[in-house]
């Protein structure tokens, strides 16, 4: 199965700081819906937790629910960043579907 | 070795990938698989319980130390922009909650050496408060707004 598409940004800017983006290809599934057709519940299928490391330690956890919206993009700050830096952000979803990327900061 | 038995073993290699591929596609798991994961703060039905279900008390001081971009208005409920700093000293975790939403608790950042920062789209199922809980040396601030939706955004 291919990975799901996943993009990140990570730029420093003006006053310092470095806000990274992520983007993930991810349906965010509620598990309310039903298909209009079938009229079945369409099964929950959401990203569930998200980690980012900054130059090998981790620096953050997301927890998500179901109402964060699909094709999410998350956003995260750095301090103490300098281009170059390394980032990994990974994720993992409610049916053990996973993905990660790694990243090196950019200056703006 | 004989065809045969090289088939077997052709087959079975075959199926020990495909039951590798299904495992890390996720297809074996049961649909909640983390044991990790909340489901008691994720499925609590009101504002104060999954408050309370994540950070042991629904009690929060409001703050002005908390900041947030979020519009009053958003056309779309399925993908509500919003974005929280919280300029608390010791802040370590920031909580977003939509009042009116089947299961408030929408998402939750634990804070290390990152800024206290943390940016999302939402789904809105209506017009709606929208909380910012952010917890500073184990008390617990907060600060909201009211995001109005022409269009909710949960059902099908």
């Amino acid at each position: 199965m291919a990975a799901r598409k996943m993009k990140i940004r990570a730029r420093v800017q003006d006053r310092g700081g470095v806000e990274v983006l992520v983007l993930v290809r991810h349906p965010m599934e509620t598990g309310l819906r039903k298909d209009k057709e079938t009229k079945k519940t369409i099964p929950a299928h959401f990203i569930q937790a998200m980690k980012v490391e900054h130059n090998g330690r981790l620096v953050a956890e997301a927890e998500l629910g179901i109402a964060v919206a699909a094709n999410p993009i998350m956003g995260f700050g750095l301090k103490d960043a300098k281009a170059g830096d390394k980032l990994r952000v990974s994720w993992q979803d409610n049916r053990g579907e996973s993905g990660a990327m790694e990243h090196a900061i950019s200056l703006d | 070795m004989t065809d045969l038995r090289r088939r077997d073993i052709l087959r079975t290699a075959a199926m020990g990938t495909a039951l590798a591929v299904a495992a890390g596609a996720g297809l074996l798991q049961p649909r909640r698989v983390l044991a990790a994961w909340p489901a008691k703060v994720f499925d609590a039905k009101d504002r104060d319980s999954a408050v309370k279900a994540l950070f042991g008390t629904s009690t929060v001081h409001s703050s002005d130390k908390i900041s947030f971009n979020a519009s009053p208005q958003a056309e779309d409920g399925s993908s509500v922009p919003v974005s929280v700093t919280s300029n608390i000293p010791g802040t370590d975790a920031i909580a977003v909650l939509v009042h009116e939403n089947i299961r408030p608790m929408t998402a939750w950042l634990k804070i290390g050496e990152a800024s206290p920062y943390f940016r999302l789209g939402i789904k809105m199922a209506k017009s709606s408060k929208v909380e910012f809980v952010v917890r500073a040396g184990g008390k617990l601030y907060s600060a909201s707004t009211t995001i109005k939706v022409t269009a909710g955004g949960c059902g099908g």
